[in-house]
């Protein structure tokens, strides 16, 4: 009886400090990801961004974070105030989720099921229940109108995120992480899979970049015309919380983008193989290069239409997507893959 | 077909598009358009362009070219000039003259439109690159243009 007790007293313990450093993880990547982005924007800008908080502004986003955390909490007077305050949860917890997943090395994974891909696709479409629940609780028509758009964009381009991911797994043969990761071993995916695997990659950047409803597809918060989209009502830390799982979502966006396609935490040619625990900086590594250049499509290219956003989607990315699952079918067939 | 020139064109110009920015990314460091404004407060010269607020120019002899035709004070689309002026007999010709007691500017009130600048005939008021202008207190923002005991320079009138 004691052992029992024991052992599930620490199980809950062990539990629950692997919670506690993935809930710090999320909230320092978060800021972290914050200060790149207004000092990767600024430089597209020819401007210098925060820089005078903390050594390079580093404290910029903590400051920010502190300012957030003692405003007031305020509300619309007839908003559903049930949802109203369920949305930020279901947007945070989702994000959370999904790290869950995410092999940061050969040790560091929290929880590796062999369904590995399809719950990350599966989980970070949830969040846009969040989004769309803020905005139909807030009771203001311009957080309904950037919540259906939102709804709008999420179903649409889930479409393709899964198909160019499964044009991968055919390489694969298996969803499982940590699996997809040890077939990289003859090469990253991207180099095995050549042609069609290029196109899934770029396919999958344009349908992640609008899958975070980040710029071009930032139609859910057009500034000019809906004020702040669907957290127009939301102040405070239910505020940050929007904020901050956006982020998070452009993380792990370019995390499945680098396990797919860029060999996860494996280093170039297997340079560091003989210590393991380099994954972790291999890892994060790709995935900031990834993240850079989500920024970069940011602070390039102008938001589209609605119409344009569909269009986008229906008559050219899904076409081409079918037809490159076809193509990367064939050359696995006829075995054209590049191999090491 | 359309359709595949289509896809060739619009990704060939996302590239170019990336390029352009990238390019702009990579020489952030060297060429940072933006003053850094308390760290340069020595060096920081204005621009020419820049209309700070509407200055009266006064010359070594506490003289200025206002005649006090209150050309400005009319073409003021929201009232931020007044002009108190008085029928005075002219010393050196003896003649009654007409002539400016205060030229009174409220930049308060100023939308540096710069209308009276446009329209004073003897260019007696100008920009000054002037930027600082918060005070604690809102009267000091209603300015006396002309300094006290100036006169009109000579010959401005003819």
């Amino acid at each position: 009886m004691t052992d029992l007790f024991t052992t599930y007293t620490g199980n809950i313990l062990q539990m629950l400090l692997i919670a506690l450093g993935y809930l710090t993880f999320f909230a320092v990547a978060g800021l972290l990801l914050v200060w790149l982005e207004r000092r990767i924007a600024a430089f597209f800008q020819l401007r210098l961004g925060p820089n005078r908080v903390g050594p390079f502004g580093l404290m910029q986003t903590i400051a920010d974070a502190l300012k957030l955390v003692s405003k007031e909490l305020t509300g619309t007077e007839r908003a559903d105030k049930f949802l109203y305050n369920l949305a930020p949860y279901f947007v945070i917890i989702t994000a959370l989720l999904a790290l869950a997943v995410l092999p940061f090395s050969g040790q560091i994974q929290a929880f590796d099921i062999n369904i590995g891909l399809f719950f990350l696709t599966a989980v970070s479409s949830v969040g846009v229940i969040g989004i769309l629940l803020g905005g139909w609780s807030s009771n203001n028509k311009y957080a309904l109108i950037g919540a259906m758009r939102s709804g709008v964009q999420t179903v649409s381009y889930e479409l393709s995120v899964g198909l160019s991911l499964l044009t991968m797994v055919l390489l694969t043969g298996s969803l499982q992480l940590s699996q997809i990761i040890e077939v990289q071993k003859d090469g990253w995916l991207i180099v095995q899979g050549h042609i069609p695997a290029i196109i899934a990659f770029m396919i999958f950047m344009i349908a992640g970049t609008a899958e975070t409803n980040r710029a071009p597809f930032d139609l859910v918060e057009a500034e000019s015309e809906l004020g702040a989209g669907f957290h127009t009502e939301y102040s405070g830390m239910k505020f940050a919380y929007f904020f901050l799982a956006e982020f998070i979502n452009m993380f792990i966006i370019s995390a499945i983008a680098v396990v797919v396609f860029f060999g996860g935490w494996l280093s170039p040619f297997g340079i560091t193989d003989s210590i393991p625990w380099l994954g972790v900086f291999w890892f994060l590594g790709k995935t900031f290069l990834v993240i850079f250049l989500m920024m970069w499509f940011r602070w390039t290219f102008p938001r589209l239409r609605v119409d344009q956003l569909l269009t986008l989607e229906w008559k050219y990315l899904l076409p081409i997507n079918l037809f490159n699952i076809v193509l990367m079918a064939v050359i696995i067939w006829l075995n054209l893959e590049i191999k090491f | 077909m359309s359709y595949f020139s289509d896809i060739y064109k619009g990704i060939k110009t996302l590239f170019q598009g990336m390029g352009v920015t990238g390019k702009y990314f990579f020489h952030a460091r060297k060429e940072i358009i933006t003053q850094q404004y308390p760290d340069n407060k020595d060096t920081l010269k204005m621009f020419d362009r820049f209309r700070g607020e509407v200055v009266m120019p006064h010359d070594e002899n506490n003289e200025h070219r206002c005649t006090g035709c209150q050309s400005c004070e009319l073409a003021c689309p929201n009232g931020s000039i007044e002009i108190i002026w008085d029928r005075q007999v002219d010393p050196e010709t003896g003649k009654k003259k007409k002539m400016i007691d205060k030229h009174i500017y409220h930049l308060s009130m100023c939308t540096m439109c710069g209308l009276c600048i446009e329209a004073c005939p003897t260019n007696a008021i100008v920009w000054s690159q002037e930027f600082k202008h918060a005070t604690f207190n809102r009267s000091e923002l209603t300015k006396i243009l002309n300094k006290p005991g100036s006169k009109v320079k000579k010959g401005i009138e003819d």
